[in-house]
Order: C-alpha cells, then structure tokens, then sequence
C-alpha cells in the first residue's frame, strides 16, 4: 500500500508550510518517514529528500541523527507521552544539548534554563528539575518546543502541536511558535487538521487527501479562492462567528482507505462535483497555486460560488 | 523521599503485625482443633500435652495467648519442637537462614545478569536470528524443573564426568561464607546455576517484551528526533523504563524464594536452608517449627516487598507522590 504517494514539497528559508489534511492522510507519516523516523523493516521510502541540498534518503542512520535534533527539530502531537516519564524535563533537553554540542553538563544545564524561560515557563530554575508529570499539558509542549529549539534548528518540525491541547492553551502555543519563529530564524513546517491552525501562522499551505496532495499554494490564495472540492469541504467545516448556521458543513462519507484508493481522482467517491473525467488520475496542475482537480477555472468559480455559500457539502 | 521511605517501612511493620496475628489465629484459633495436642505431636502423652496448654496459656484469653507466643517466639526465643525434644526452633531457623541466603543472593545476581543482559540483546536485535534463540532458551529454562536439573547437575559433576572435566567440584553441602569463602563459593556455584536458570529465562522474556512496547512509545520516538543514538535510546530510556516492572516482579521472587521457596534447590543439593527445614518440620507436623518460618518467611517477603516499593521510587518519579 501507498500511505503517501506523489507529494512533492519544498520550504523556503524562513518560511511556515502548512500540511492539512484529515486522519489518516498521511501528513505525519510524510515528515517521519524523510527523517528516518520509521523504523519498521517493510517501510519503503522512494523519491527524494534534499536538506540544504544534500540528499537525505539513504544516508546512514550515524550521519540521519547528527541531523536530527541539531538541524531539524520535532514538536510531537501529544505532549503527555513525548517525554521519558523518569527524567528530569532538563537532563531531558540538556540530554540533547549534549548529543550535538561539546559542552560541559553545567553549560547544557543553563542553557536549558535559558530555554524554558523563552518558552514562557514561570521560575526555571526550579522547574528545571521538575520530573514530566509536574508538569500540565500545555507546560509539557512548552517543554518539547524548548527541547526542539535546544539546537537552533534550521527546520522545526510540528506534528500536530495544539491537537492536544485545550482551546487557549492552543492559541499561546501557536502564539509562542511564530515568536520563537522570529527569534530563531527557522523554517516550520506545520501539520495539522486544523484549517484554522493553519490561516493564522502557515505562509504556504499543503492540503493532503489520502497520502496525495489535493492543493498547494499560498495560505491567502488557498483560504480565499481555494481550488479543490475536498479544500471547499475543509474550509466548509471550519466554524465562523459572523455567519447564523445551525449546523457545520460535513464533508460526507469516510477517508479512503489507503489499502484501496481508487485509481482515479482519491476524493472522486466523496466528491459531489466529479463527472467522466475523474476515473482518470489528476495532476497538480496551476501556475503558482496548484490543485489536482479535473474542473476547469471556470467551473471551479462557478461551483465554489455555490460550495461556500451553501457551507461545502452539506 | 526520606518520608516516602519512613512511611513504606512503617507500613511494613504494621503488615508484619498482621500476619503474626493471622498466623497466630490459624495456629490457635481454628474451630474443632486442640492445638495443644498438636504442639506436643502425634504420640504425645498427657503430661506433655498439659505442659505446653500451661506453656502456651492455652487455658487463658486469646489476646494473652498472643502475648506469650510473640514472646517465645521473638523475646525470649525459646520456643521448642516437642517431636525433636529439645531442639529450639528460633537457633534453628538462625542456622538456616544464612544457607538460603547465600543460595537465594548468588542465585539472584546471576539471573540478574543473564535475564536483563538477555532481554536487552533479544529486544536490540529483533528479527533477527539471535532473538528468536534467546527467546528459545528461556522457555527452555523456564520449562525445566529445578529438582531434574539439580539432578542431572549432579550426576554430571559428582559422577559421569567427576574423575575428568568436574574433578574441581566439590561433594554437595555448605561451607559457611565466614570459614571459608573460595569453598562456599565453590560448593554454591551448581545450586546456583541451577536456581537462576529458571528465573533467568522468565526475567529475560519479560524484559524483552516490555521492551520491545517502550519502543514503541512517544518518547522513544521524541528520543530518536532529538538525535540520540539506538543504543542510548535502548539502555538509557527503554531500559530505564522497562526495570520498573523487573524490579517488582523480582522482590516477588527474592523474597518467596529466601522464605523457603528454594526448597527443591535446597534438597537436591543437600544444603541445609529454610525450606529444608520447612519441609521436615512439615513431614513431622512439627508445629513450632511451621509456625516459626512461616513468620521468618513472612517476615522476608514483607520486608523485599518494603525494599522493591522505595527502589520503585528511585526509578519512577511518578510513584513517590503516592
């Protein structure tokens, strides 16, 4: 099976990509499997994967971890279980410290102070030496997001950071990512199924439908004139305040399997726009903001006209 | 942490007070049962049987009767087997102990060793051809009973191969640790082969498959982002983890097998510890004897229970608030 197929990415200098997508679309497992984060021996990874022009598939595990954590950072999704519940949350970020830099125990140790205090952690000095579970949800993230910035990474990667967090704390956290975004310089390549997650910090936006992309382009274009009807569907679902609707636009039907998608258009069965021309597999197609869609501009205009008045597919 | 230790061992002693009552009561409260006839043993006359009712305060309260018990038996240590007349049962038990300690502490070390050395190998190397080996001697040790591998130990050593390759083994018993250390290490070194093979093959199982889930955990992967290399993931965050549930599963073990659960072991290799001395005491239904190592195994199994707990809070944060 296909759990990703066909999606070609690249993130500037700098720059925030967003990947949307619903569960099971293959936005997470797309990021492990180019850091070498799947381990399972009948994972198979084909393409490229090129970081400040070197090609990272195939290189040795020895020389895969120098990047690791020194150049590319992770934020995982559930910051309950991301960090080793027996250590100490600065042994654990000093732990990482150590593994790229040459520097004494004690060094590593303020450094780490000096992180938890730029992530918004109250008295590091005494939190430092606090265990995980001392720790709530949203402190535990800022945790992890100190840990990831440890090594000033070039790349940040964040795999669902707010997902489980509660609303406010969601917004700090986000808040918090753009801050140290300025600060460090690095690039962050956001993933999320949260379209609203994504119209407050991503530059360019990713949106995945079952392991292909379904639409690229920037995140003004892509939230104003989306292209793609699973787009229409996403944004559909999205809650606004100025509009009186009793019910939140659905998108009908379930994810395709990824043991089973269909040799067309993947969205084809649950789109309600397709015809003929969609058994056939699209391309990316467009100038800049690209969708792989068979419906002409036209059409499109015309139909999303009607898709976002009506909330998408209700 | 002072206090979560204080308070673990306070909670020990009332425990321990628990089953001394228990103990007691099933010994001299049991309904339609005359303990003093069962004290003095099977052909016991009268006159002894009137003696150890006047002893033991059988014809007073049983709160007394408690009293005078707990002083036989921890005070003034007096307390005797009235089949082996004479015999005292607290110097007995002393002179025992230090021969299933000895086998119970040797036994442990080496089952430590192969067991996480063993699990830590399978679990790094899954898939591959030494794990499903690993896995197979286990439950090959597992499997063997230790009275047949005892046997079969001691027909190799003292008989087949005693006039070549074994010649160096000495005949079976116990050379106490004070007379003579290089012998009672050589006397030991069967009985402890053949106790830790069985403890072994389950500790190196366990390990493995508690392993192989923490790999599988968020932080393993938090772990493998940051950089960290296989080996470090394995030993200082997997493992780590992991000895939590080895830990406990070995104060089980330690201290049912110091309090008598050796007694196979023993047996087979003429040692004689606790659990020999439970087994005779249990064939004459002597009962001082019985009454005594079971409190002495109790008292073993509480006190590994107590020392498992505070190694729990050494290893796992998590638990020291509770």
């Amino acid at each position: 099976m296909h759990a990703v197929d066909g999606l070609s990415l690249s993130v500037g200098r700098k720059e925030v990509v967003g990947i949307v997508g619903e569960s099971g679309s293959g936005k997470s497992v797309s990021m492990y499997s180019m850091l070498g984060l799947l381990r399972e021996a009948n994972v198979s990874v084909t393409g490229s994967v090129k970081f400040e022009g070197r090609e990272l598939l195939g290189l040795a595990d020895r020389e895969m971890r120098v990047l690791r954590g020194r150049d590319i950072g992770m934020i995982f999704q559930d910051p309950m279980t991301a960090l080793t519940p027996v250590y100490k949350v600065g042994w654990q970020i000093a732990e990482q410290i150590r593994a790229h830099q040459d520097v004494t125990k004690a060094q590593a140790r303020q450094r780490a102070i000096e992180l938890l205090g730029e992530v918004g952690i109250p008295e590091p000095h005494r939190r430092v030496d606090q265990f995980p579970h001392e720790f709530s949800g949203g402190m535990r993230q800022r945790v992890v997001i100190a840990m990831a910035l440890s090594c000033n990474p070039k790349l940040l990667i964040a795999d669902e950071p707010t997902t489980a967090l509660d609303v406010t704390t969601q917004a700090q956290i986000l808040e918090l990512m753009g801050k140290l975004q300025d600060t460090y310089d690095s690039s962050i390549v956001l993933i999320t199924h949260d379209m609203g997650v994504i119209s407050e910090i991503a530059d360019r936006v990713v949106v995945m439908y079952a392991g292909r992309p379904a639409e690229i382009g920037d995140r003004r274009a892509v939230i104003r004139t989306p292209q793609h009807p699973y787009t229409w569907g996403l944004l559909g679902a999205v809650p606004r305040v100025e509009t009186k609707r009793s019910r939140l636009a659905t998108i009908p039907g379930t994810p395709v399997s990824p043991l089973n998608v269909p040799t067309g258009c993947a969205f084809a069965p649950r789109c309600e726009h397709r015809f003929e021309k969609c058994d056939e597999r699209p391309t990316l197609r467009g100038d800049g903001h690209l969708d792989a869609c068979w419906l002409t501009i036209e059409q499109k205009v015309h139909l999303r006209a009607g898709a976002v008045e009506t909330g998408g597919h209700a | 942490m002072g206090v979560f230790i204080l308070r673990r061992f306070v909670s020990a002693i009332l425990v321990m007070f628990s089953i001394s009552i228990l103990v007691f009561l099933i010994f001299f409260a049991t309904p339609g049962v005359d303990p003093a006839a069962r004290i003095a043993g099977r052909s016991a006359t009268p006159q002894v049987v009137a003696q150890v009712k006047h002893e033991f305060g059988l014809d007073r309260p049983l709160p007394i009767r408690y009293g005078l018990m707990m002083d036989h038996l921890f005070i003034k240590q007096d307390l005797s087997s009235y089949v082996n007349v004479g015999y005292k049962v607290i110097p007995q038990i002393e002179a025992a102990a230090p021969v299933t300690l000895s086998l119970v502490l040797g036994a442990a070390v080496i089952w430590l060793i192969v067991g996480v050395a063993g699990g830590v190998i399978a679990a790094a190397n899954r898939g591959k051809f030494i794990d499903p080996l690993i896995m197979f001697l286990g439950i090959a040790a597992i499997s063997v009973p230790a009275y047949w591998l005892g046997q079969v130990v001691n027909l190799i050593t003292q008989s087949k191969l005693h006039s070549s390759i074994f010649s160096w083994v000495p005949p079976s018993g116990y050379v106490a640790l004070s007379s003579n250390p290089g012998e009672w290490a050589l006397h030991l070194l069967f009985p402890w082969l053949t106790l830790a093979a069985l403890y072994a093959g389950i500790y190196a199982r366990v390990l493995r498959a508690e392993l192989v889930n923490a790999l599988n955990e968020d932080y393993v992967r938090t772990a493998r982002a940051k950089g960290l290399s296989e080996r470090r993931i394995l030993l200082r965050h997997a493992l780590r983890c992991s000895l939590i549930s080895i830990v406990s599963l070995f104060g089980l073990d330690f201290g049912s097998l110091i309090g008598g659960a050796a007694l196979l072991t023993e047996v087979v290799f003429g040692l004689p510890g606790v659990g020999q001395l439970t087994y005779t005491a249990l064939q004459n239904l002597d009962l001082p004897v019985i009454m005594g190592t079971v409190m002495y195994g109790a008292f073993f199994v509480v006190l590994a229970n107590a020392v498992v707990d505070v190694a729990y809070g050494f290893l796992d944060p998590r638990v020291r608030l509770a």
